[in-house]
């Protein structure tokens, strides 16, 4: 069965289209790029599959593991295996990551439920494992961090969570050579147990540390291309426009 | 979403009936003056309790102060408060109660459900709890005695300890300050009564348990708190009320005189239900190198207006207000602070969380004064207020009266709503909407939340959590 299967995708944001006919299928284990330039409707592509109150779905259809998705609340979807990693990861003054991420982990995973002190030994392990300070993990949700410190706390996350299916929102940009190596490789271990991962972003960059299996090239709201990983390296080369041929480029602001 | 708003307060009030919190006991008052205020009514008080001439005075004087001040123009609307129909005085039983056994037991049964003496079990040293006007049950351990420490019910400290009492009572809080600082040296009962003696340092928290239980009662605690030099304590008054269709008043005054070197810390957390009025006038005087703190949660009544005040004395005398108020629908709560700076080198921190739900309104009302020549002053005062719904309101009133140029102030202030993209942020890690509200909301009055004992700060994310509920809209 397909972990995420996209059809014939249309969204809105307040009555203007940012998505149309986006189709695209994921197995278990595979890693997918979209890339595209800016504007081209990737983060509202992202955001839609999350269930963003703000992205009107006109037509189409997103299932998770068979079953449609496209009218649950986010949380529901978070129930049913789905994660995504935020662009701009938002602050919530005075909440304690640690306590959060254990309430989110409960809720999404009733069956295995974990108490305050085993949580904390699986919290510290992955956050050594992105060589993430412990202090830092302590801190309240994103507030004060940097930006390259809230892209490695979205991977822990991540990892804590333990989705099936993740999609991650340009979790590249901002971050050092070995930070995006050390996520790199936090990823790919998702991917092995299992996890169908997303990648939307800007830059090949990171693609040489995770080989995608599809890479998507996303401009005008409609995936106009996509190949294998080599086409990532294409458009590293050549730009967006001379790597699809014979495609118009509308370009957006985003 | 107003109606929503009201949805929640209905949702709220049922857990609480569940809980048995508001489910009214029958208890048999030994007295209870007649509905109404007179002269005969203050002199009956001071008679039934066996008090000293000196007191009846007091109380007489203050009547006619009553009588004579009006009630403040500003701030919220407490017309409604009939003062001609309510209880001025009400005993529940015939003399404080030694021990637990002792009490009777109606009323054990609601200190049961408030958990007193689960708690008293756990880790507190002394209890005192007030039913009705009077303290029923106080217990002091004798490591607290040993000390020289004294915690007992006002009514009794103005019996046994005669000699301090007449020497501090009103000194902080004169009757004349306010026509119901007047109103509760007339016809006050019940409070408590710390004395600290110089050096000595109570570990834990002195704690007290308020609660009315019959329509139409006003409650009128007078509790006094002196710290003698080098002295420390902490004293926690909690409160939980059953709500009943007539209006009640409650209006308390608290005094207390923080000598050179000692530190006190007061903390409320205040639910009366919402048709109490809840007026209270708590002032603090704070001597060189002294050290005031308030703690003030205000989640429960129908209006509240509360000021806690800090007076700085003496030179390095330092005072801190932290207060948070949680309106709901027809909730008005007009909290703030004072500090007031009367030496030099003295400094004072002002920081306030509200929250406004539904058609609920707060206030932040608060007063910096720094006469000319106290040099080295500081104060820093900051008010953040949190919104839920669009008909929700807040207001800040800040004054700062600054009038030494070398003093350092600050103030800060910010009004906000919670973001579309934080609660999609938290929805999309499996939280439901209403468990990210109240995620944001526990993490709104996290700076108070933190200064609180754990069982209070328990208590307050769980009241919280009840007032959220069907918060959004």
């Amino acid at each position: 069965m397909k972990s995420l299967e996209i059809k014939k995708l249309r969204v809105a944001i307040g009555g203007t289209r940012i998505l149309q006919d986006v189709s695209l299928s994921m197995a278990p284990r595979e890693i997918h790029a979209i890339m595209g330039p800016n504007g081209s409707g990737k983060s509202t592509f992202a955001a839609t599959i999350m269930g963003r109150p703000d992205c009107a779905v006109q037509s189409g259809s997103i299932r998770l593991f068979g079953k449609e998705i496209r009218k649950l609340d986010p949380e529901k979807r978070a129930h049913a295996g789905l994660f995504m990693s935020f662009q701009h990861p938002v602050e919530v003054p005075g909440l304690s990551t640690e306590h959060f991420l254990r309430t989110a982990y409960n809720t999404t995973h009733p069956r295995t439920r974990l108490g305050p002190v085993e949580f904390r030994t699986r919290f510290e392990m992955y956050a050594n494992r992105l060589r993430i300070s412990i202090d830092l993990a302590r801190r309240f949700l994103n507030e004060g961090f940097s930006g390259g410190e809230r892209k490695k706390l979205e991977v822990l996350q991540m990892l804590v969570l333990e989705p099936r299916v993740v999609v991650l929102d340009e979790i590249d940009s901002g971050l050092d050579v070995d930070a995006l190596k050390l996520i790199a490789q936090a990823i790919r271990a998702r991917a092995r147990k299992g996890t169908s991962v997303l990648l939307i972003t800007h830059y090949a960059r990171i693609l040489k540390y995770l080989k995608p299996d599809r890479v998507h090239i996303l401009i005008g709201g409609t995936i106009v291309k996509s190949g294998r990983a080599a086409l990532a390296n294409a458009i590293e080369r050549r730009g967006y426009e001379k790597s699809v041929d014979g495609t118009k480029i509308v370009r957006r602001n985003s | 979403m107003g109606s929503r708003g009201r949805q929640g307060t209905a949702n709220m009030r049922r857990s609480n009936v569940q809980d048995g919190l508001f489910a009214p006991d029958k208890v048999s008052y030994i007295h209870r003056t007649p509905r109404g205020l007179s002269k005969r009514i203050v002199e009956e008080i001071a008679y039934v309790k066996k008090e000293p001439e000196w007191m009846r005075r007091v109380r007489l004087s203050a009547h006619q102060t009553f009588l004579r001040r009006k009630a403040p123009v500003w701030g919220p609307d407490i017309a409604s408060v009939d003062f001609a129909n309510l209880h001025y005085y009400i005993r529940p039983t015939e003399k404080v109660a030694q021990r637990w056994s002792d009490v009777p037991a109606p009323i054990r049964k609601t200190y049961d459900r408030i958990g007193i003496p689960r708690a008293e079990r756990k880790y507190l040293m002394g209890v005192m709890a007030q039913y009705e006007s009077e303290a029923v049950y106080h217990s002091i351990q004798e490591k607290l005695a040993q000390t020289g420490v004294i915690f007992t019910d006002m009514d009794t400290a103005v019996r046994q300890h005669p000699e301090i009492i007449q020497r501090y009572f009103g000194t902080v809080v004169p009757a004349a300050d306010n026509k119901f600082s007047a109103l509760n040296t007339a016809v006050w009962s019940g409070g408590s009564f710390v004395y600290v003696p110089a050096g000595v340092r109570v570990a834990l928290p002195l704690q007290a348990y308020y609660r009315i239980n019959a329509p139409q009662v006003g409650q009128f605690e007078r509790t006094l708190i002196i710290a003698e030099p080098g002295s420390y304590v902490h004293y926690v008054e909690g409160c939980t009320a059953p709500r009943y269709s007539t209006s009640s008043l409650h209006s308390a005054v608290v005094e207390i005189i923080v000598k050179k070197g000692a530190r006190v810390r007061y903390t409320t957390v205040q639910n009366w239900s919402k048709n109490v009025f809840n007026l209270v006038t708590k002032r603090s005087f704070v001597y060189e190198e002294g050290i005031m703190e308030w703690v003030d949660g205000n989640i429960g009544s129908g209006v509240t207006m509360k000021y806690p005040s800090v007076y700085l004395l003496g030179r390095k005398a330092r005072g801190e207000v932290l207060s948070m108020a949680c309106a709901g629908t027809g909730q008005v709560i007009d909290a703030g602070a004072r500090a007031i700076h009367g030496a030099p080198e003295t400094s004072s921190r002002i920081i306030s969380k509200s929250i406004s739900k539904g058609t609920g309104r707060t206030s932040y009302r608060g007063l910096v004064r720094i006469p000319r020549g106290m040099r080295g002053s500081a104060s820093h005062v900051s008010c953040d207020a949190l919104l839920l719904n669009p008909r929700a309101r807040s207001d800040t009133y800040p004054r700062m009266e600054v009038y030494e140029p070398q003093a350092r102030v600050g103030h800060e202030a910010s009004v906000g709503r919670i973001g579309e993209e934080q609660l999609f942020y938290l929805q999309s890690r499996g939280l439901s909407e209403q468990e990210a509200v109240s995620m944001i909301v526990a993490g709104f009055v996290e700076p108070i939340a933190k200064e609180l004992p754990l069982e209070y700060a328990v208590e307050l994310n769980r009241l919280l959590e009840y007032e959220m509920s069907n918060a959004v809209g």
